[in-house]
């Protein structure tokens, strides 16, 4: 048998082997297996690929996409990435580690984790933060569920229709197996409805509310008195939110909601096809028993040495099994340091000036677009860096004759309205180069 | 390893900044009203990019992983990660593409979903894959709404119990219950199978079908898995493979061909691909023709008449969408490249290189640790605790525990195996080698397990105090459960 390159058995090591478990071939150690299901014809795969092939392969694969300047958001943003993240991600010690249940060779591990949890807790002006999530709409889901465990026997939830599509889509598929009924709030002017929220909170038997903090049209949405509504029929309030916004947004905290989730990919992470991202999730003190996924806490060891730890295990599915609030086990770990990276280089700050860039990018391209006559306004309401218009226009020909000359942009949506987003990585002059094909 | 003691926030000084964006060419400013607007920065850390790498750099260096030394964790599959896999995972042709793109600008992109989906259709004899889950547990948790779509989908609604082993991972009763499936456990018999004669009366119409772990956390193979698969099909229920062990049988058996109906693989064992310290992972769930228009949407397709891949975003039939956009797409990257560097000949060796380290190290050790179930194993096998635990010569009378050798184990520069899982036994050390670990790693481990042996013999209490090597020592988790002190703030 030829050797490979991972594999480091030789005959000789084999044969060594072999002797010391006392049959004499690899084939016997399957001896328990009955003989049908051994494989024996030929593996319907290529044949192996040197790694100079495997590099050719991949080139040729990369020239079949098409590279666009992205104008679109939808759950993916476009923001810049530092140079210094990738650097330190990809080292050895980080990305090749596992779960750190041995915190004595772990503490690279929980001490990033802990001051993810920091941070998030400072984004969202939550009490406690886990280790992270899948992604967003698994969040938002997951906080779906936790609603429910908390409120015993009630089991609908709320949610808001200006949520992002996949957010709702993923919501649903959770409630439908999960045995949760779901209500919808309604949306007035592009805005989750109070008056909306009060009339279903009448029923008497919501065990929780998410909306959205920055909505599915782009606009910030003014979350004042849903805190109390939900907190009068002993519900939960959760908001859904951009992390990246909520470095200029009022927080979750600041409106009194008790669970902040969210997709942490705006904190600088490549849109890469929609993963790997991260969600983040945090909460209020009172729901920690709740929380679902990994926390690290603070301690010390048996010299006194400050150290940190995986705690409060008691929540989780290796020690509850069926009674645990979820069945997550490990979470994006790499992903939250990827952000956590990225939130220690930008600070306030940075943070304050990518939103400055994109709101100012954003209204210039806003308003621009309505100039050329071709668009229509849909609502008026302060949004941040993603809008939506109405197009005079066909949409899909448009989008099409964008994606032609190289932008991504004018996403059609499912009510109709083309969606646009800027982000500081888009100039005023491709700003106007897009304005201007759309012009012709 | 040394011990480094700082966390981000205590490098931060009001005025330094980490980061260059572009000036603003627009002239105007954030015009967000007061009302919607936050009333005080967010107090993250203000550090230069120099304080950042250095301070990244040295939490790294208190770390192990797979490229430090040898991880014999047990049901982790902890096996080398290749470099190339990370190369074409950063390429910015796939980094820079957003998810929501017309299918027509990223041909290349679906066309690893559709290699990627035909591989592992060969490799585990299932007929289709989705990618959308982006961890085992939520593959577990996929597998099972495709299970229950599948029974609902024929009005076979009566269908809400799921049989778990004993044996099994936390994971699998738990993805059960956010299924909306209530457990039914079945026993193992000494010999750590699934015991039939238990099985057989929990058959019925109410069953959906049952959860294995083949071979089962004990490393062994169910070898009457034959039986078990009629007697389950037989009562209408389905067959669910937890793929959380398929590296022994990879290049060897297909759980298509013992009868599942579903199953999942964790890309991040099986196939390579990087832990990250705890994700990101990937937890594609593979399906026997029957059940394909169950699995969510997205999904990949191949459009015959315009010559090209598309995208199906509705089908009425799918048990929906479970996670943000097409799953951790950077991650099902690395596990391609793997597969393509194996080929249908490397394919071969793994998993029996893998079975081979396993046994090679049981045997090497069975008479320094327990060992209840001497036959032959899979990719892993589980002690019992030390045959001597020094007890006899401990002035207190306190011998050395399983958690004692995984701590000693630290101070001799490998991870530790996993312990106290399954729970079927009291002091269970669980070991699994993977195909790419020498014969010299695997004699200086098996070197290092003897002389903690004899340590344990005659001073247990060496035992008992490590690790003394690593950064830190054992932490207290009992305080860290009592008093939590969860975020920077808290410290303070």
């Amino acid at each position: 048998m030829a050797n490979f390159a991972y594999f480091p058995h030789t005959e000789e090591d084999i044969k060594a082997m072999l002797e010391r478990v006392g049959v004499d071939s690899i084939d016997r150690l399957y001896d328990d297996v009955p003989a049908e299901f051994i494989y024996r014809d030929e593996y319907a795969l290529r044949d192996a690929m040197s790694e100079q092939e495997i590099r050719e392969y991949f080139d040729q694969l990369d020239r079949k996409n098409s590279k666009l300047r992205i104008f679109v958001g939808a759950g993916a943003y476009d923001h810049y990435s530092p140079a210094v993240i990738p650097n330190l991600i990809s080292r050895s010690e980080f990305i090749t580690a596992y779960t750190p249940y041995q915190a004595e060779i772990s503490q690279g591990t929980l001490r990033y984790i802990f001051e993810y949890q920091s941070m998030i807790c400072e984004l969202t002006g939550m009490d406690i933060s886990n280790a992270s999530m899948y992604d967003g709409p698994t969040a938002a889901a997951e906080s779906m569920m936790m609603a429910v465990a908390s409120a015993k026997k009630k089991n609908r939830v709320l949610v808001s229709e200006t949520l992002l599509p996949n957010v709702l889509k993923v919501i649903r598929t959770y409630a439908h197996f999960h045995g949760v009924e779901l209500g919808t709030i309604a949306a007035e002017n592009g805005q989750t409805s109070l008056a909306s929220l009060r009339k279903e909170l009448e029923s008497g038997d919501v065990a929780g509310i998410i909306v959205p903090s920055v909505n599915r049209y782009g606009i910030i949405e003014n979350l004042e008195g849903f805190a109390d509504a939900v907190h009068e029929v002993k519900a939960i309030a959760v908001a859904y939110c951009d992390p990246s916004a909520l470095a200029v947004v009022k927080t979750p905290g600041e409106y009194g909601f008790d669970v902040a989730v969210g997709d942490g990919q705006s904190l600088g992470i490549p849109v890469s096809f929609g993963g790997a991202y991260v969600g983040f999730m945090a909460c209020r003190k009172d729901y920690v028993r709740k929380l679902p996924g990994r926390i690290v806490g603070q301690t010390v060891d048996a010299d006194g040495k400050r150290c940190f730890v995986l705690t409060l295990q008691a929540r989780e599915q290796h020690i509850r099994r069926e009674k645990a609030t979820s069945n997550i086990c490990s979470n994006q770990s790499l992903m939250a340091l990827y952000i956590t990276i990225y939130m220690s280089l930008m600070g306030p700050e940075g943070l304050k000036e990518v939103n400055e860039l994109s709101y100012a990018g954003a209204h210039y391209l806003h308003d621009r677009l309505l100039e050329t006559g071709k668009f229509e306004k849909v609502f008026d309401a302060p949004f941040l860096k993603e809008f939506v218009l109405k197009p005079l226009v066909p949409a899909k020909e448009l989008q099409q004759k964008l994606m032609d000359n190289g932008y991504f942009a004018a996403l059609e949506t499912e009510e109709g309205y083309v969606s646009f987003c800027v982000t500081e990585k888009r100039t005023k002059a491709e700003i106007d180069a897009l304005v201007s094909l759309i012009n012709e | 390893m040394k011990y480094y003691d700082k966390l981000i926030f205590e490098l931060s000084k009001e005025g330094r900044r980490g980061y260059t964006l572009r000036r603003n060419e627009f002239g105007t400013s954030l015009g967000i009203p007061a009302s919607l607007s936050r009333s005080k920065a967010p107090e993250l850390p203000q550090v230069s990019e120099p304080d950042v790498v250095r301070h990244y750099t040295n939490l790294s260096q208190m770390n192990f992983g797979v490229d430090t030394g040898f991880y014999p964790l047990g049901s982790c599959t902890m096996k080398y990660n290749p470099k190339i896999n990370e190369e074409i995972a950063a390429m910015p042709g796939f980094t820079g593409i957003h998810p929501l793109q017309p299918a027509k600008t990223i041909q290349g992109v679906l066309e690893v979903y559709a290699e990627m989906e035909k591989i592992l259709a060969a490799v585990t004899g299932m007929s289709n894959f989705t990618f959308a889950p982006c961890a085992g547990a939520h593959g577990e948790l996929t597998g099972l709404m495709v299970m229950r779509q599948y029974h609902m989908s024929r009005g076979d609604v009566k269908r809400t119990k799921v049989i778990v082993p004993d044996s099994a991972h936390g994971t699998n009763p738990a993805s059960a219950a956010v299924c909306g499936l209530s457990i039914v456990e079945v026993k193992s018999k000494a010999n750590g199978l699934v015991d039939v004669e238990d099985l057989k009366p929990l058959l019925n119409d109410e069953i959906a079908g049952i959860m294995m772990t083949n071979p089962n956390t004990l490393g062994l193979f169910e070898k009457d898995i034959k039986e078990i698969a009629s007697l389950v099909h037989g009562c209408g229920g389905l067959l669910y493979y937890d793929g959380a062990n398929m590296n022994p049988l990879l290049g060897k058996v297909r759980p298509g061909d013992m009868g599942f109906d579903i199953m999942h693989l964790n890309l991040h064992k099986t196939f390579s691909t990087p832990h990250g310290g705890g994700g990101p992972g990937s937890g594609p769930v593979g399906v026997a023709a029957h059940l394909a228009d169950c699995l969510p949407v997205p999904k990949v397709a191949y459009c015959e008449k315009c010559g090209r891949y598309t995208i199906k975003r509705d089908v009425e039939s799918s048990a929906g969408q479970v996670s943000g956009f097409m799953g951790n797409f950077s991650v099902i990257l690395r596990a391609f490249t793997y597969l393509l560097a194996l080929g249908k000949q490397n394919i071969r060796l793994a998993g029996p290189y893998a079975t081979l380290s396993a046994n090679y190290i049981k045997e090497s050790l069975k008479d320094f640790y327990k060992l209840p179930i001497p036959s032959i194993c899979k990719h892993e096998f589980v002690f019992d605790g030390l045959i001597d635990d020094g007890s006899a010569v401990a002035e207190d009378g306190h011998g050395a525990t399983t958690l004692d050798v995984a701590k000693r184990i630290l101070d001799y520069g490998f991870h530790a195996p996993t312990i106290y899982f399954p729970l079927l036994f009291h002091q269970t050390i669980m070991i699994e080698p993977t195909e790419t670990e020498s014969k010299e790693t695997i004699d200086a481990f098996i070197g290092v397990m003897k002389k903690i042996a004899e340590e344990a013999a005659s001073d247990p209490a060496l035992l008992r105090g490590a690790p003394h090597c690593t950064p830190i020592r054992r932490p207290d988790e009992t305080t860290a459960a009592r008093q939590p002190i969860l975020k920077y703030k808290d410290c303070r």
